[in-house]
């Protein structure tokens, strides 16, 4: 059964119609927003749980559950904060500019009813740095919902106030991670923060805050508009909904598209790609969850349903749902040597596994492409991505590892090839 | 990365930005991006007034603009931060130019999605036109960058010049766009491949088809 | 009080305890490099990881995580040897091998660590990074190469020292750390980031390549360049004191020392007087012992004597001084040498009675013409630290910057009648108001409206947390307190010393006194340093510096401390309290001591709080007088670095002078 039209939320995602207000209530965004947040905060949460929305940054924590641990009263006087990770930046992550250039009212919208569920006093929209026109979308939709009395003092004549500011970064990756995206913006430097104390505690200024991912509040209020039993009649169990999925690399027809969540991914290849460059006996491996998940060969990919537990039984994860395809013409070497690169340059330097093995795995692998190496420093290098794994501040480390991890672990023989074969060529 | 540096302070730098002031557009928007923060937090529009002063020195140079140190010192006045602050976020984030740039900013994205669709030859085609990674050009007009994922992977390979991107892009199509802009044209950002709108698959989407010729509601269908 | 259990072992901790602190009560050592107990928790170099259960599968920073009830806690466990081994090796593959040059040889936590916790060989064949060298001034020498990101000196300057002098720029493995600029760090307290610093990236300029650890001798004393009595260790070579660095005492300097303190020390081989002088035709010219005493004895002045002491001298010095004149007859002693004559009848009130730890707990704070920042450094931290607790701090004399918020209230003493509304009712609703009186307010006759604003907000009280005395007096010499116990206070100070006209002058070091008020006095100076006093003197009498004698020292607080002796005194120079009994001998009286054990038994006897480490009791405050006049227009420090003769004769203490003051260049300093 594959995901009908009037099942997508984002039915704006290739922005043939205008983002502006007045069209996006006419596709049934702020269709009476005070009404669903009349439901009260306790029933938003129970529903979002109800739905089995798992976060769409990455890590896939449950929505839900995460709304539920903030604070239901202020007893020291601290407000609460949303902050919403627009920060898109994994390597092979598209879809959040999409949502953010297309259909920013399903975001905006989607703040106040999360806002409103974690008793947020207001919203931050962290928008990376890069995404300058889409700012420039961003910050005027917002402007058109406070012109609108939808945002700001009794919100949607909710009888709640809350006010949604846009924050722009400046070129971090790192920033993604929820508590250097609170440091960014405090003004400081994108250092992760040490955990404990988590956001929901102490946060942004001190004050309890939660960090979603933008598609997470996006999808929010058509959630609640639907209803939860709705939403989880998508996906398989502890996989549930839709999902924005976004192919690059070596397919016929990159795209972003809105898919039912768990639908192999040879469906979502065939159906929406037009297939594997040079035909399905042409792919060599698939990166399916964007840059920091291992990659997965073309024969265990094949069939694989694209979602948490689908993509983690071949060893890889879902990620962000950013497929990069690759087929044989790629050098696999090169493809993620080049990503070792990227975590060298993101890594914010503070932690010392990930500020000197980022930098040290990548000048290995530089050499591994070249050939230009021992065959044991395959198994050292393993060894160093185990050193930073789980050993740092933050996730990036363990970004960092993983896709070499993938790579030593189904490319082994093409490792060992480059070596002899550089060898052979010295000595001639 | 790694050649990051600040451009040294010297009496020349002191002359010529030493007293440098946001224009009354930039004071408006500064003034705006703190009153985006509690009271107090004024530090968190640090990053904002740093991009600000880079666009106002971009706008007196014909440049991209960048931070010279004076200007640094300006903002943290501004803000009533340490200046060391100032400089550590400015050399954190890779979108302050710390150094002079060229009219025109050639942002390269060389990460592995836009790699795997031939982000090789785009970079071969900018340095054909006479660019250097991490160099301006002596006529002022170009500088280029390897930069690491712009996050238009679906529409790879692409480059990001100043504030536009251009994606779907092949060496000859990268030419057109330089070419136009050396001329002073503007040309269309996004996509260059013809007949795609944004980042639907190539030849028209494969859902929501109802959307392209009208703003459908698709309410009533559920 | 959490129960945790430490490799096998249980423990109750305290509440608030973290993983690291828990397993250090257990016995266990934990490696670190980022973590410092005086700082903020960084959580970055990931040394400290241990296994904790329950937790995620994974090892944790102990550094940076709470102890919890029933966490079991394995510091030993191949998961955390593993850690450990993989971060020493990350730390060192850009680090440079280049320990046979460099200073942190011998005491580098880096070496250390490696030895303990490292692998023992390299698997990294890449090339390593290089940073360039960052000018921070004349006293941190920088290797940045060598430097392991741990940020403990940012954090320093920002936390401890509160001017954000030091920063980490760029990121990733580019991140480096400099000032500003590479200015010179010119905070007062800059060099206490080389002890910080956990490897060789920050080492001492002025000691570069002077020694090895492993040579030197290691003696405990106190700081005489303040009145705080900054605890320090002196490490010695054959005869020579190469350098100075503070030792941990929570109650006097945390582990702090100012950079006069520790960099004065070049000035003890400088301008030293080695031999006797005795001024014939004008001019002082070389002597022996023994013609300088008969000059001395040759004076005759009956009871006709007084004596000056120095701010550095120590207890024993002034008390061997004490009992010469005494049993010449005369009781004329000072050692305010400037012309100070507050009234010393109750020294309560002229003691720093929160105590330097105990002020940190003030929440309203009145600073009566101090500048705090160049009279006490290290003091300046805990004044921080209170005002970053939310203390309201008051400041009446010339603005300095105090690195925290203060409000100024004027130069005029006049406001001392009456506070401004808003400080009047911060102090009247304050549980621990204190106030700090220093050199200006004592010169300006402040003392006694101070003491009446002590009496009207009750700055002495009982406190839930036990007794409060808020009321303070901060000195600037190391000698003052002692010297007030000894009784080297006339009612109208040095003036009545003038108006005696005496006929013999004992100098005790003394060299900021105005000599031409005593032109018809015989001036005998006994000290170290060829300074004012010297060039004054009729008769000089080589004595040795607190490098060179055991003595004990009263802290602005009543702290009585012993200092021990590092080296021998240059040349014919000897131990003053030597000086003194010998001069005795030579003027044909008896001072009752023939060593060194009598003498410190007379002195215990004379004033027993001397004879006793620890806090003097000084009693109840006596009542003061509302009102004041007067403006302080200036502070008696002009030039921080130069304040007394040891500091003057230092090259170092004279480039940090003209460089971080005077704004000299020195910037080729850095190639």
């Amino acid at each position: 059964m594959s995901l009908e039209d009037k099942d997508r939320i984002f039915t704006n995602v290739y922005g043939y119609q205008p983002w502006n207000l007045k069209a996006a209530q006419a596709r049934g965004d702020w269709d009476n927003t005070k009404a669903l947040l009349a439901l009260g905060q306790d029933k938003i949460i129970d529903e979002m749980k109800a739905s089995g929305l798992r976060g769409r940054g990455g890590a896939g924590f449950p929505t839900g559950l995460k709304w539920s641990f903030m604070p239901k009263e202020s007893k020291d006087g601290r407000p609460s904060f949303l902050v919403i990770n627009a920060d898109e930046s994994e390597p092979g992550s598209c879809k959040d500019r999409e949502i953010i250039r297309h259909d920013p009212h399903k975001l905006i919208e989607g703040a106040l009813v999360a806002g409103f569920a974690m008793r947020a006093r207001a919203a931050y929209i962290y928008i990376r740095g890069e995404y300058i026109r889409e700012a420039e979308v961003l910050v005027a939709a917002v402007q058109e919902a406070y012109d609108a009395g939808l945002l700001g003092k009794n919100a949607a004549k909710s009888g709640y106030d809350f006010d949604v500011f846009v924050h722009r970064g400046a070129g971090a990756y790192i920033c993604g991670e929820e508590t250097a995206m609170i440091e960014s913006i405090e003004g400081k430097k994108g250092q992760p923060r040490l955990k404990p104390p988590f956001p929901a505690g102490a946060g942004l200024y001190g004050c309890p805050t939660t960090v979603n991912n933008v598609e997470s509040i996006a999808v929010a209020p058509t959630i609640l508009r639907r209803g939860a039993a709705w939403f989880s009649s998508f996906g398989r169990d502890n996989n549930k909904g839709t999902k924005l999925f976004q192919i690059s690399g070596h397919v016929n027809k990159p795209c972003v598209v809105e898919e039912a969540m768990s639908i192999p991914f040879s469906e979502l290849i065939e159906k929406h790609c037009g297939g594997i460059r040079g035909g399905r006996d042409n792919l060599l491996a698939v990166i399916p969850g964007g840059s920091s998940v291992p990659l997965v060969p073309a024969a265990e990919i094949w069939d694989a349903p694209m979602d948490f537990d689908g993509l983690r039984a071949v060893g890889s994860g879902l990620g962000t749902a950013a497929v990069i395809v690759m087929d044989k013409s790629t050098d696999i070497v090169r493809a993620i040597s080049r990503l070792s690169h990227f975590y060298m340059h993101e890594s914010c330097g503070q932690c010392t596994p990930c500020r000197e093995g980022t930098g040290w795995m990548y000048r290995v692998m530089e050499r591994l492409r070249t050939g230009d190496a021992d065959v044991a420093e395959i198994d050292m290098l393993h060894d160093v991505t185990k050193q930073v794994e789980g050993h740092t501040i933050c996730a990036l480390g363990d970004a960092a590892a993983w896709p070499i991890q993938g790579l030593i672990r189904h490319f082994r023989p093409e490792l060992e090839r480059r070596i002899a074969e550089n060898v052979r060529e010295a000595a001639e | 990365m790694a050649d990051r540096h600040l451009e040294p302070d010297s009496p020349e730098l002191r002359a010529r930005w030493g007293s440098f002031a946001f224009n009354a557009a930039w004071d408006t928007k500064a003034k705006a991006a703190i009153a985006r923060y509690p009271a107090g937090r004024q530090r968190s529009a640090v990053m904002a007034l740093l991009d600000y002063a880079q666009r106002q020195v971009g706008e007196e140079t014909q440049t991209q603009g960048w931070l010279p140190i004076p200007v640094m010192e300006y903002v943290a006045k501004y803000l009533d931060m340490p200046i060391i602050r100032v400089v550590e976020v400015a050399s954190f984030y890779t979108m302050y130019n710390l150094v002079p740039v060229g009219r025109f900013h050639v942002q390269v994205c060389g990460t592995t999605p836009c790699m795997l669709r031939g982000s090789d030859d785009i970079m071969a085609a900018c340095k054909a036109r006479g660019m250097h990674k991490g160099h301006t050009t002596d006529d002022g007009m170009w500088t280029l960058t390897e930069v690491e994922c712009m996050g238009n992977c679906a529409s790879a390979p692409m480059v990001q010049i100043n504030d536009d991107n251009f994606e779907d892009l092949t060496a000859d199509r990268l030419n057109t766009v330089l070419d136009a802009l050396a001329k002073g044209e503007s040309p269309k950002a996004g996509t260059q491949e013809p007949g795609r709108h944004t980042v639907e698959p190539l030849g028209g989407p494969t859902t929501l088809t109802a959307m392209v010729s009208a703003n459908h509601d698709y309410r009533k269908e559920w | 009080m959490p129960k945790v259990t430490v490799d096998g072992i249980e423990l109750e901790v305290p509440q608030g305890a973290t993983v690291l602190q828990a397993c250090e009560l257990a016995g266990k050592e934990i490696p670190r490099f980022c973590y410092h107990e005086r700082l903020s928790i960084a959580g970055n170099c990931r040394m400290c990881l241990v296994e904790v259960a329950p937790g995620p599968p994974k090892p944790q920073a102990s550094c940076a995580l709470p102890a919890a009830e029933g966490q079991v806690i394995k510091t030993d466990s191949p998961m955390v040897k593993r850690a450990r081994e993989g971060v020493m090796e990350f730390l060192l593959i850009n680090h440079p091998l280049d320990c046979p040059i460099c200073d942190q040889g011998g005491e580098c936590d880096l070496q250390d660590q490696s030895v303990a916790y490292g692998r023992g060989s390299s698997r990294f064949h890449e090339h390593k990074r290089a940073v360039t060298e960052k000018y921070m001034g004349p006293l941190i020498k920088t290797t940045m190469t060598r430097c392991i990101q741990c940020t403990r000196c940012v954090r320093f300057s920002e936390e401890i020292a509160g001017v954000d002098e030091i920063g980490a720029l760029y990121r990733g493995e580019n991140m480096q750390i400099t000032t500003y600029l590479e200015k010179a760090a010119t905070h007062e307290l800059s060099a206490n980031v080389i002890d910080l610093c956990p490897v060789g990236a920050l080492t001492s300029g002025p000691y570069a390549f002077e020694a090895r650890p492993w040579e030197l001798k290691k003696t405990l004393s106190i700081d005489v360049s303040d009145a705080l009595g900054s605890n320090v260790r002196l490490d010695s070579r054959g005869r020579e004191v190469l350098r100075i660095l503070p030792r941990v005492n929570d109650d006097v300097n945390e582990e702090w020392l100012s950079d006069k303190g520790r960099y004065q020390v070049d000035g003890l081989m400088k301008r030293r007087l080695d031999r006797p002088y005795v001024r014939r035709d004008g001019k002082l010219v070389p002597a022996s012992w023994d013609e300088a005493f008969a000059a001395v004895a040759s004076v005759n002045p009956g009871k006709s004597v007084a004596v000056i002491a120095g701010d550095l001298v120590d207890c024993e010095t002034m008390f061997a001084a004490k009992a010469l004149a005494g049993a010449l007859g005369s009781s004329l002693l000072e050692g305010r040498q400037t012309g100070l004559s507050y009234d010393c009848s109750n020294l309560a009130a002229v003691n720093f009675n929160s105590g330097l730890a105990g002020i940190e707990d003030a929440d309203a704070l009145l600073i009566v013409g101090s500048h705090v920042r160049w009279e006490a450094p290290v003091l300046n931290p805990r004044l921080r630290k209170a005002a970053m607790r939310g203390a309201k701090v008051y400041v009446v004399g010339p603005h300095w910057d105090a690195t925290y918020p203060v409000t100024n209230l004027g130069n005029d003493l006049a406001v001392l009648g009456k506070l401004p509304k808003d400080a009047d009712e911060v102090f009247k609703s304050a549980q621990r108001p204190a106030l700090i009186i220093g050199g200006a307010g004592l010169g300006k006759g402040a003392l006694d409206a101070c003491l009446a604003l002590a009496e009207k907000y009750k700055l002495v009280r009982a406190t839930d947390s036990g007794a409060w005395n808020g009321f303070n007096a901060l000195h600037m010499a190391a000698s003052r307190m002692g010297g007030l116990m000894l009784g080297y206070a006339q009612t109208g100070g040095i003036a009545d010393l003038v108006a005696a006209k005496p006929k013999l002058v004992l100098s005790l070091g003394a060299d900021e006194v105005d000599y031409t008020k005593f032109a018809g006095s015989t001036v005998v100076y006994i000290g170290h340093h060829g300074d004012k006093g010297a060039h004054a003197a009729d008769v000089v009498l080589p004595g040795a510096a607190f490098t060179e004698k055991p003595g004990t020292y009263v802290n602005t607080e009543g702290r009585v401390q012993l200092a021990d002796k590092a080296v021998f005194a240059p040349g014919d120079a000897r131990e003053d309290w030597t000086v003194l009994r010998a001069l005795a001998d030579a003027m044909g009286v008896s001072v009752g001591f023939d060593s060194f054990d009598e003498l410190r038994a007379a002195m215990a006897k004379a004033v027993p709080a001397l004879g006793r480490e620890g806090l003097a009791d000084y009693g109840a405050l006596p009542k003061g007088k509302a009102g004041a006049s007067g403006v302080i227009d200036a502070y008696p420090i002009k030039d921080f670095y130069l304040t007394n003769p040891i500091a003057r004769a230092s090259e170092t203490m004279q480039r940090c002078s003209a460089e971080l003051l005077h704004g000299e260049s020195f910037a080729e300093a850095a190639e």
